[in-house]
């Protein structure tokens, strides 16, 4: 009887364990569907031309997303000079004042403005430059972006300079050092991989942001370099052409898909070399 | 000679003073600009939430409760009733969330009970961790083209109209997009539970099923609890995969096979084309209850987890 109620048991602990191993590799299928799919659909698309070519109208073979690649670095560009240096300022200000009403109420904003779906930022842009300068801009939409990466950025240099050592500071404030050359020549660098993770972090994550681009940096078929008019993403024509009935564009949206994905790739493959190279370490 | 030692002292101390005042003050200048910086943040929350009050104030003042309840949404006749996509937006989140509950638990468990290190589970982690960085116009592009068909091919077995979009197609896209994010959660909580109390059952004889089934999970309820919370905001919010497949129709939805829109989709469908001022203004109060919806979401989640942490 006794073996019986332990045998039962350890059958059952079997039995979980298979389970847990079935969803838990099952989760991954989609993933490779996912992969399969851009990869089948997108690589026959992909060629130089693909990639330094504007695209052509409909029914014209050829052709490419030349303008959708550097518009995205545009957005980008704008969004990172943003939020940057305020995100690392906030940052700072946190690490450097880890209690208190102020410090609090700026944690807990962070946190609301990071959990804000895109779409209601993309509102927020429109409504703050779009409505005001009376155009679609790239300015508009790199200004939405870069209200998404702040949040990361500022959680990202947080952390990291909140594991640096007091007496890495202390040391440097009794030699004479004044205080924000201690920070920015002493705690900052020793920080610099953790912070620069968390900035491409946050890129990796709005390079594929489409809501937020919908009514601010819009879509344009031209090249476009002036910030002041709508501009072109990679993701704003993944969106366009995938929801269009023309085979051609279907196929360069699965092309352009391909080239996104190893954009966002490549930047989480390099912040990962980043922390593991420069890992700070006490 | 001591009272002219402390007037020198006195006065290089002047100074000093002096100098200071001169070369300005470096220190003060940097605590500034961080405060600044600081107060930018809450000053930016502030102005995001006043912007969608004001900008939603003709529809909140003409429509009143009629926007919670009427299930007519026709712009056309100026009827701006947000029912349908209240519903569609529950319907999906939460239909979604189910789905996913058993692959995100199962993976925190996995990572964080059985396998912590090793080869497979470094695959299972880098796998995750590709799911979440896939963006969402890419999940709605391959839903549209392989999963629409396959809910289409269900859809006829079953019975109902193959329209292949929908809600059910919308949910399944947004669980594969939320394991990520809700197994991340779940593990954090799940790493926190003490190992002497997990090796206390396992002493007693406990199977690793047992320690689970009655350690792990009920010390971490109240973790995961707030972890699913926090994936529901994530999937009230998401737009563009949802957008792409979910029907696109502005009524109430009468089966989970049946098209819809949710807050979000609705908002990147018409904003572009909302012409008159009610119309833009109904809109912006959908956002405006998305972005409290998710404040409020995030402020308890975040709050049980931390709470969790500590008494850890």
């Amino acid at each position: 009887m006794m073996k019986n109620g332990v045998n039962s048991r350890l059958v059952k602990d079997k039995i979980f364990l298979s389970i847990v191993i079935f969803f838990s590799f099952l989760s991954i299928l989609p993933l490779l569907f996912i992969l399969f799919y851009i990869v089948k659909n997108g690589f026959g698309v992909l060629s130089l031309d693909f990639i330094t070519q504007l695209p052509k109208p409909v029914g014209e073979t050829g052709g490419g997303i030349s303008n959708a690649i550097i518009g995205t670095f545009i957005l980008i560009g704008i969004a990172s000079i943003l939020s940057m240096p305020l995100g690392i300022g906030i940052g700072i200000y946190l690490a450097e004042n880890k209690s208190g009403k102020l410090p609090y109420i700026v944690r807990l904003c962070a946190e609301v403005l990071q959990g804000i779906p895109s779409i209601v930022i993309g509102i927020i842009a429109w409504i703050w430059i779009v409505v005001q300068i009376g155009s679609f801009s790239a300015l508009s939409g790199g200004i939405a972006l870069g209200m998404l990466m702040l949040p990361i950025i500022v959680r990202s240099t947080e952390e990291t300079l909140k594991l640096i050592p007091t007496s890495l500071k202390e040391a440097s404030l009794a030699l004479g050092v004044p205080y924000y050359r201690t920070i920015l020549k002493v705690v900052l660098p020793t920080g610099i991989s953790g912070i620069v993770t968390g900035i491409l972090l946050s890129i990796s994550r709005v390079a594929g942001e489409t809501a937020p681009l919908l009514f601010t940096a819009f879509g344009s078929p031209y090249m476009n370099t002036n910030i002041m008019k709508p501009v072109n993403s990679l993701p704003a024509l993944i969106f366009n052409y995938a929801t269009s009935p023309y085979e051609d564009w279907l196929s360069a949206a699965w092309g352009a898909s391909l080239v996104l994905v190893l954009l966002v790739l490549i930047l989480n493959f390099i912040a990962k070399v980043v922390t593991k190279k420069w890992k700070v370490q006490f | 000679m001591a009272n002219g030692q402390l007037l020198e002292g006195k006065s290089i101390m002047e100074k000093a003073k002096v100098n200071k005042n001169i070369t300005g003050n470096p220190d003060g200048v940097f605590r500034g600009i961080l405060y600044i910086a600081a107060i930018f943040m809450v000053v930016l929350l502030l102005a995001i939430f006043v912007t969608l009050l004001v900008q939603s104030m003709p529809s909140i003042r003409k429509l009143g409760l009629s926007f919670f309840y009427n299930q007519i949404w026709d712009p056309v006749s100026g009827e701006f009733g947000a029912l349908p996509f209240f519903v569609g937006t529950l319907l999906t989140s939460f239909l979604a969330l189910l789905i996913s509950v058993p692959f995100s638990l199962s993976i925190s468990i996995f990572l964080g009970e059985y396998y912590k290190e090793g080869f497979v589970s470094g695959l299972l982690r880098s796998a995750i961790e590709l799911l979440a960085g896939i963006p969402s116009v890419i999940y709605g592009f391959w839903g549209l083209f392989v999963l629409v068909p396959v809910v289409r091919a269900l859809e006829i077995k079953l019975g109902v109209l193959p329209y292949g979009v929908g809600i059910f197609t919308a949910a399944l896209i947004l669980a594969i997009m939320i394991v990520p994010y809700s197994s991340a959660l779940a593990r954090e909580v799940i790493n926190l539970v003490p190992t002497d109390l997990k090796e206390a059952a396992l002493s007693l004889g406990a199977t690793k099923f047992e320690v689970i089934r009655y350690v792990v999970i009920p010390y971490a309820r109240s973790g995961i609890l707030a972890g699913l919370l926090l994936s529901l905001g994530r999937a009230l919010g998401e737009t563009m995969a949802v957008t792409m497949v979910i029907g696109n129709a502005n009524y109430l939805p009468t089966s989970i096979f049946a098209s819809a829109n949710t807050m979000a989709s609705a908002i990147a469908n018409e904003f572009a084309e909302a012409a008159d001022n009610l119309y833009l203004a109904s809109l912006v109060e959908m956002a405006l209850l998305l972005f409290i919806v998710t404040m409020i979401i995030n402020i308890i989640g975040k709050y049980i987890i931390k709470k969790f942490s500590v008494e850890v």
